[in-house]
């Protein structure tokens, strides 16, 4: 196992080194040049210039790349365009906001889902089943900022319950915490839900009709055991792919649902340096989302073998 | 058990009584703003990005202010004078001025100020190319000396938007321009002090109230007169969503939108929590920016059959649409201040394509394309371009429209290259009415070829008239000259103004005392 693992982690350096060079590629590429932003609207095109040359700019590509790789590979990954700030610093104030909201719409999505998933599989064709399964299609094809903004209206607006927006963090104390994270985690809750209820359902259905489940019937096992000790167990391999697979667009869905509820997270500072044209921070950000998706899935498959014993590494 | 609930009654009939009876405890009056953008660069001198300069004129303070009716008030300064020749100006700084260290503010900082400015802004540039010399005369007291008689010494000092001349300690003004101060350098003399350890970009930036700012006697008008701070914070919350913003100043958990977009306008009228209050009477100007080195606007004759074929009210329709919100105005320096004139205007901006067709066989069009450059991210400026190639196509011309984000706009412009290889013929922008009152401010308008602001216009004419302008100092002088660079304009076009727009404040009915000024301050704000 730890050969395994080992060896996955080692193969996440070219990944990463060819997702550095591309993203490097690209920006450099891609029309838009942040002297000219970060100079303002009343800037001259000396000024513009001058910006350009102060920040490295006019610099070959390759004499960029290799500055800011060499750099990088010494733990330095330089300074924001715009802040006066180091990319490191502004990444680590956006860590948390990002990584709570993931957290919660984790727990609320597996906690909702897998149980709906499991009843409507158990109560296959009747109205529990086409009821759930009928949210999870609204689920799927309702945008998660029609769904922020429907959830503002209703529970901040009009009923004042909860915030409109914003983000305290832990240390500011935690009901202030978790009351502004409750709308988020819903609004981005709800598509999951409808993909793992969804999968949870078929994988559990394809179990029930498995000879060791009527075996396990016919030796009197009651009906609830049946389904939670031995079809969900076996049913779960799909549903952990699932919620691996879920988390990649977990990643998505934060950008919107951060600006949504103006969460001040890792989605909102990328698509900010995106506009902004903030080499530095879109680089270090996509490198990091690069390796979290990398590691997520060195995670679920090491979750497999603890599921189901016949798979080893 | 009926003990232990008179008890527990008991206790909180006390604790009741006890908070009746204590003094209120006295809670810091906040006020919490959304901005028009987030603020990512500190530094006023390296940038000319409005929101840095709203920052800076909280930090920083400066020797003279606009006012209400665009005259020029002392600020920092107490007193100044002018030679017999007009050559020397002498200036005597105000009792009591501190920067926020503690430090006093010396003539010296003035003078390292002036020159940072001077080296980065357009009419500081200016006013350095005719000065001689400045020098510090005893720690309140410095001159500034000319090569020759300048009549904009006062209004470049006191010029109210980007780049402002705000004075920092020597120490700061001493860095290199071209580089960004750092954030532990942003000291100031002005109303509130920064806080570098909440400012948290992307999220929010904070100041307090600087409690030894001393302000002036007079009361405030425009960005003059005594800044007076009557809350304690102002936190500047960055909410990048319009809708987001919107439902967060009704649900009261801000006070004020500095932008809101006019589409939602008509939401937060409906709103008894919420006024909405034009700050800026004389507002912004949408503007056609012609490129001249390229055909077919290298020729004057074809951006005068441009001008001609072109209308405000459509372009004000497509972007603004309510009424209350626009004003058509061709003068080029803006209706509603000293220097609107309607000279040269005669027979542009009426929308007239038959004349407009004629004008352009006369001037020989060929039917090369024109390249109008679309920005498809800000909403204030997406609808232009398309109005833009309507009227243009009416009239006869070829019009290639090509869409792009602001900031690949904004790069693109820079570049002087053919058409075919990523040039360009024309874009749409907008002004803030305060950078363009005056032929010397109004950046457009400098006509030095290469030296020019992008776009390039090169005429000997306009550049004599503004140089003609920025060595006057009579009202009467300035008026006639700024009616001369009019006529030449309607001959030798350098952009086209397509309407006064406004962009109202969306305010929570709680906050009183917001001033009447061409940027955003929050002296003299008051929340109830």
């Amino acid at each position: 196992m730890f050969a395994f693992i080992a060896r996955r982690l080692v193969a996440t350096i070219p990944v990463l080194l060819f997702v550095a060079i591309f993203v490097f590629m690209l920006l450099r590429l891609t029309p838009g040049d942040p002297a000219a932003v970060i100079a303002g609207d009343n800037a001259t095109s000396d000024q513009v210039a001058a910006i350009r040359a102060k920040l490295g700019l006019d610099e070959p590509l390759h004499t960029q790349f290799f500055i800011w790789s060499g750099k990088a590979l010494a733990g330095d990954f330089g300074e924001s365009f715009f802040f006066k700030k180091t990319v490191a610093e502004l990444i680590v104030q956006r860590i948390e906001p990002t990584a709570m909201l993931a957290l919660c719409t984790l727990i609320l999505a597996v906690s909702i889902a897998v149980p709906l998933g499991v009843l409507a599989a158990a109560r296959q064709g009747g109205w529990v089943d086409r009821a759930i399964m009928g949210f999870s299609v609204l689920g799927f094809s309702v945008p998660v900022f029609v769904v922020g903004y429907l959830l503002i209206y209703l529970f901040a607006i009009q009923w004042g319950l909860l915030p409109v927006q914003g983000y305290r963090r832990i240390a500011e104390g935690f009901g202030d915490f978790i009351i502004r994270l409750i709308l988020p985690s819903v609004t981005l809750a709800v598509i999951y839900i409808a993909l793992i209820s969804r999968i949870t359902r078929a994988s559990v259905i394809e179990t029930l009709g498995e000879d060791y489940i009527r075996t396990a019937r016919a030796k009197g096992l009651p009906g609830r055991t049946v389904l939670l000790r031995h079809a969900l167990r076996n049913a779960a391999v799909p549903i952990i792919t699932v919620i691996g697979i879920g988390i990649a667009l977990l990643i998505g869905g934060v950008v919107v649902t951060e600006s949504v509820y103006n969460i001040p997270g890792v989605g909102r500072l990328t698509v900010d340096a995106v506009l902004a044209r903030d080499f530095p921070v879109i680089q270090v950000v996509i490198l990091m989302f690069s390796f979290v998706y990398v590691l997520i899935n060195l995670v679920i498959d090491i979750a497999y073998s603890f599921f189901d014993p016949r798979i080893r590494y | 058990m009926v003990k232990h609930w008179k008890a527990l009654l008991a206790s909180v009939a006390m604790a009741g009584a006890m908070s009746l009876a204590a003094p209120p405890v006295a809670q810091a009056q906040t006020v919490r703003v959304v901005m028009h953008s987030d603020l990512k660069i500190l530094d006023p001198i390296w940038t000319t990005a409005y929101i840095v300069r709203n920052h800076g004129y909280l930090v920083w303070d400066t020797l003279f202010a606009m006012d209400e009716k665009f005259e020029v008030k002392p600020q920092m300064v107490d007193t100044w004078k002018v030679s017999d020749d007009k050559l020397t100006y002498t200036f005597t700084l105000r009792d009591g001025l501190e920067w926020h260290d503690g430090k006093p503010v010396t003539a010296e900082d003035c003078i390292a100020s002036i020159k940072r400015w001077g080296a980065k802004d357009s009419m500081g540039q200016k006013l350095m190319g005719v000065t001689a010399e400045m020098k510090a005369v005893d720690a309140k007291t410095f001159t500034l000396t000319l090569k020759e008689p300048y009549g904009l010494v006062l209004q470049s000092l006191g010029k109210p938007s980007s780049n402002v001349p705000f004075m920092m300690p020597a120490s700061v003004a001493a860095t290199d321009p071209n580089t960004q101060i750092k954030p532990t350098d942003v000291i100031g003399s002005g109303p509130f002090i920064f806080r570098p350890a909440e400012w948290k970009p992307g999220e929010k930036v904070v100041y307090v109230k600087n409690p030894k700012y001393k302000p002036r006697n007079e009361p405030p008008s425009g960005l003059a007169g005594g800044k007076v701070v009557k809350v304690d914070r102002v936190e500047w919350i960055w909410i990048a969503d319009v809708q987001t913003s919107t439902n967060a100043l009704i649900a009261g958990e801000i006070d004020m939108i500095e932008s809101p977009g006019h589409d939602l306008l008509p939401v937060l009228a409906k709103e008894k929590s919420v006024r909405l209050f034009n700050a800026n009477p004389t507002g912004n100007q949408f503007t056609f920016r012609f490129n001249v080195l390229h055909k077919p606007f290298d020729n004057p004759k074809i951006r005068h059959a441009a001008t001609v074929a072109m209308s405000q009210e459509p372009f004000l329709q497509a972007v603004v649409g309510d009424a209350q919100w626009y004003k058509t105005c061709k003068a080029m320096f803006i209706c509603g201040t000293p220097l609107e004139s309607m000279a040269g205007m005669d027979g542009v901006l009426n929308g007239d394509s038959a004349k407009a067709a004629a004008l352009l066989k006369e001037a020989g069009y060929d039917g090369t394309p024109i390249v109008l450059m679309q920005s498809t991210d800000l909403q204030v400026l997406t609808n232009l371009a398309p109005v833009a190639k309507a009227q243009l196509e009416k009239a006869g011309f070829k019009v290639d429209m090509q869409s792009m984000d602001w900031q690949t706009l904004v790069s693109r412009r820079t570049k002087k290259d053919p058409l075919n290889s990523g040039g360009w013929s024309a874009f749409l922008t907008s002004w803030v009415a305060a950078d363009i009152l005056n032929p010397v401010m109004a950046g457009f308008f400098n006509s030095a070829c290469d030296k020019a602001m992008f776009g390039w216009p090169c005429d000997e004419q306009i550049e004599k008239l503004r140089d003609q302008f920025a060595k006057e100092s009579d009202p009467a002088k300035h008026k006639a000259i700024v009616e001369a660079i009019q006529k030449r304009w309607a001959e030798y076009p350098t952009h086209v103004h397509l309407g006064q727009w406004y962009a109202p404040f969306a305010l929570s009915t709680k906050l009183e005392g917001n001033l009447v000024a061409p940027v955003t301050v929050f002296w003299n704000v008051t929340k109830k």
